[in-house]
């Protein structure tokens, strides 16, 4: 069975776009207070893609292991949010949270948890500000720190077999003055993504149409 | 005189949403609209522009950038940063340069004060 993509219209795509810019953005600031240091954002990437081809999209620019946080989300519309690094930079961030005085031996103890609460952070701070202005409650599920590589990241705990088509939305990020890099990435499965577009919908109505 | 104010955002979503709230609040100024930094400085080679609203996070050049660009060459004129990324350097530098600062999503309430401002300021060097 095939099933024509979704295209989201370029006015549902802009839209779309700038509310993950926004909750972005303030997931940034948040990450900013925990590591103390400056986080610089790419542009959002926004694709309707299967989910290998997703996995594909961070491979070819990530050839060694990576670790990330994983958080569910349900609602109007569901999927998974990841906050991805490479895995050797891991350390690296949870020193930038935890501060620069552990032992390494401490700093690897408190990795998964420091991890996860990041990821919380600003997975949750990313995720709400998007649920607000669309004006529909989201629940996360507690974070789930995962080891491995793209596909096994994108296609755990996924209903479908990674050949359905998923909105994929991906921003790079990178701290100053500390090895540390990732990506903010969602996943949403098709029946959310019609969902999603009729709230797209709504809200450019909204912004649209308060002349009043 | 009728004063004009330039919108840069690559969002048009977010230039509707901005243009809106500059009509209801100054609804007397010729609202003008780019895409990108370089369209902005394109657009401002052609005409006189008295006040700046700039999108920080935009592909090519963000919006600091661009805000410094034309502090340098515009010392006087009001230009503030729309942004929901208000981490220190980014305040920093924006108060560095003179740009004041309107949060993401931008309502009228944000950009009521700026705009105020703006116009007083314009006010009393036309005076």
């Amino acid at each position: 069975m095939s099933i024509a993509p979704i295209r989201l219209s370029e006015l549902e795509s802009d839209a779309l776009t700038e509310l993950v810019n926004i909750g972005v953005s303030r997931a940034a600031s948040g990450l900013r207070q925990m590591v103390g240091r400056q986080v610089v954002l790419s542009v959002p990437s926004v694709e309707v893609v299967s989910r290998t081809a997703a996995a594909a999209l961070i491979r070819e620019r990530e050839t060694g292991p990576l670790v990330a946080v994983r958080q569910d989300f349900h609602g109007a519309f569901e999927g998974q949010a990841l906050l991805i690094f490479p895995e050797q930079n891991s350390i690296e961030l949870v020193r930038s949270v935890t501060g620069d005085d552990l032992a390494p031996h401490d700093l690897a103890d408190m990795e998964d948890e420091a991890l996860s609460e990041t990821g919380n952070i600003v997975l949750n701070s990313c995720l709400a500000t998007m649920a607000n202005m669309l004006e529909r409650p989201l629940e996360m599920s507690l974070p789930q720190v995962i080891r491995g590589e793209g596909s096994r990241l994108f296609l755990l705990g996924a209903s479908s077999d990674g050949e359905g088509v998923v909105l994929f939305l991906y921003i790079n990020f990178a701290v100053s003055e500390r090895d540390i890099r990732g990506y903010i990435a969602m996943l949403m499965d098709l029946p959310s993504l019609d969902t999603l577009r009729s709230l797209i919908g709504e809200f450019i109505d909204r912004v649209l149409g308060e002349d009043g | 005189m009728t004063v004009s104010v330039l919108m840069v955002d690559d969002s048009k979503l977010a230039r509707i949403v901005v243009g809106k709230a500059i009509a209801a609040l100054q609804p007397e100024w010729t609202r003008l609209e780019a895409g990108s930094a370089d369209d902005a400085l394109k657009l401002l080679e052609g005409r006189p522009v008295d006040v700046v609203i700039l999108d920080y996070n935009m592909p090519d050049r963000n919006g600091l950038d661009l805000a410094e660009e034309l502090r340098d060459r515009f010392p006087d004129m009001p230009i503030a940063l729309a942004t929901a990324n208000v981490q220190d350097e980014i305040i920093g530098r924006a108060r560095a340069a003179g740009v004041a600062f309107v949060p993401k999503p931008v309502t009228e309430e944000g950009l009521r004060d700026f705009l105020s401002g703006a116009a007083l300021r314009l006010r009393s060097r036309r005076a």
